[in-house]
């Protein structure tokens, strides 16, 4: 055979087979999301809690770091830019409409899915090679209730009080460096912060960190579930759903974005 | 009790099982042997459908249960208890809420009466003493007998042994098997074993079947099996020092 029509054929498998993962994930989310009314049982409530203290509670420190400095780059920046044209009294509202617009959602989807998201798919995946997944099953005890509803539930809850503190903390981030970089009063900071920035674009970013928190569940669940070929698989799946999930959070909120702003 | 009709596996485009068909009589316990990758596991697996077939259909009774789906699925499996190769515990549970777990996911029974029923299953298996331990914290023999304490705590009519004693030193290994074994007599629990431990086999089954290549090469009573004719079997005897006279013997004396 020609390498041209070999090198179509590789790529229609590849599409092929990423068509049908595709559609695996979203028959997993649909049937996590119909188990959703069981989450407020007894034992499963339990698990619902571990997940949340799992990707909150645990998440704090690096989002705590990651937020702190983004606020205070991008007032940097701007700043900066904005002091040329005499105008860098309007950092408050440049930090703070990038940060509930974007920056917040997505650097915190980012931060997520890179130590929650690897995190699941690691322990499913180790689960799914050691049989644990079998064994659940021939139990009549549902992957998809057991393990994956309670993951869906703790990040797509997560994700938006997270996004909403990693705001908090880049906006005053940017007001520190405002005030000691820029010579920005913090009174005027806040002012300007307060002015612009509308109802809106808090609820079109918590609307995305809502969405970020299931693609990253989805992918991360999803990858463990189908892990394959036992520790190199396990690193395999990791690995991919960090990728799937980072290109996943860009192409979903720009879409997102242009959906609200356009 | 468990029929296959025909089975035909391919994965990974190697033909596992081929047009396999056998039965599996309610209260025995059939040992299925052979070489590693032979198609014992998958065929253990599709009992519970782990795997489906390509074609052939396998029964669990009256119960079609490679072609049953959800909670038809869900139904059949509970009537099967199994001991995966590794346990298959989860990790971040206790050895009792290992146990708990098919009772607390799948009865309503109260917490008492779940802590009954989990010591006594493993009181049963000299477990008892292990019940606040992390799976971590157990040994691949302890492991393995907790494994077996949770494959009988729903009181199935069937059970699956993956490899149970494999890895295991030989006085546990006779503990599991002396386990299965009055299961079996006492119980009257139908077990399908998967071993490469052929006096172990002998001493447990009261049917040894051989797979070779995706076929069924020898299917016998133990005193049958070890004078089969068939030259894969010969062979898989000698290769364990297991001669039609002397050491299987000797293992059926010690074996009671």
């Amino acid at each position: 055979m020609d390498m041209p029509r070999r090198s179509f054929r590789r790529f229609g498998r590849i599409i092929l087979l990423s068509c049908h993962g595709a559609g695996d994930a979203l028959m997993m989310l649909g049937s996590s999301v119909l188990y959703i009314r069981t989450a407020f049982r007894p034992r499963a409530r339990h698990e619902v809690a571990v997940q949340l203290f799992i990707t909150g509670i645990k998440s704090l420190g690096v989002i705590t770091v990651v937020a702190f400095f983004t606020g205070m780059i991008l007032a940097l920046q701007t700043g900066l830019e904005l002091r040329r044209f005499g105008q860098e009294v309007n950092i408050g509202t440049a930090v703070t409409i990038v940060m509930i617009r974007e920056m917040g959602p997505f650097m915190t989807g980012l931060i997520i899915a890179a130590s929650v998201g690897s995190a699941i798919a690691a322990q499913l995946g180790t689960m799914t090679v050691s049989e644990e997944i079998a064994a659940l099953e021939v139990m009549s005890i549902n992957p998809n209730r057991f393990l994956v509803m309670p993951r869906l539930v703790a990040l797509a809850v997560m994700m938006p009080i997270l996004t909403i503190y990693t705001n908090l903390l880049g906006i005053v981030g940017g007001g520190i460096v405002g005030a000691t970089q820029l010579g920005v009063a913090m009174q005027a900071y806040i002012d300007n912060a307060t002015r612009y920035a509308e109802n809106k674009d808090l609820y079109v970013g918590l609307f995305k960190a809502v969405v970020f928190g299931i693609i990253i569940a989805t992918v991360a669940c999803h990858q463990g579930l189908t892990t394959r070929e036992g520790a190199v698989g396990v690193g395999r799946a990791t690995r991919r759903t960090v990728i799937i999930s980072f290109l996943m959070i860009l192409v979903v909120g720009y879409m997102i974005t242009r959906m609200f702003y356009i | 009790m468990i029929s296959f009709e025909q089975i035909t596996k391919t994965l990974g485009g190697k033909t596992v099982l081929d047009d396999v068909s056998f039965e599996v009589p309610r209260g025995e316990t059939v040992v299925i042997v052979g070489l590693s990758g032979a198609g014992k596991s998958v065929t253990l697996k599709h009992m519970v459908q782990l795997f489906s077939p390509d074609c052939g259909t396998v029964r669990i009774g009256e119960d079609v249960i490679s072609a049953a789906k959800g909670a038809e699925l869900e139904r059949m499996r509970q009537r099967f208890g199994v001991l995966f190769q590794g346990a298959a515990l989860l990790q971040w549970l206790t050895v009792f809420e290992n146990v708990a777990l098919p009772l607390r996911e799948k009865t309503d029974l109260s917490e008492e009466e779940i802590e009954k029923t989990v010591l006594d299953k493993l009181r049963l298996l000299n477990m008892e003493d292990a019940v606040d331990k992390f799976p971590a914290d157990l040994s691949g023999g302890m492991q393995k007998r907790v494994g077996l304490a949770r494959a009988i705590v729903m009181n199935p009519e069937i059970i699956l042994y993956d490899e149970p004693t494999s890895g295991l030193d030989p006085v546990t290994a006779r503990l599991i098997d002396q386990l299965i074994e009055n299961l079996r007599s006492e119980l009257g629990i139908t077990s399908v074993v998967v071993t490469h431990d052929l006096h172990s086999a002998l001493a447990i089954g009261t049917r040894i079947m051989m797979i070779d290549g995706g076929k069924i090469v020898e299917n016998a009573t133990p005193h049958d099996f070890i004078h089969s004719e068939n030259e894969t079997v010969q062979r898989f005897l000698e290769s364990q020092y297991i001669t039609r006279r002397g050491s299987w013997e000797k293992g059926m004396q010690t074996h009671g």
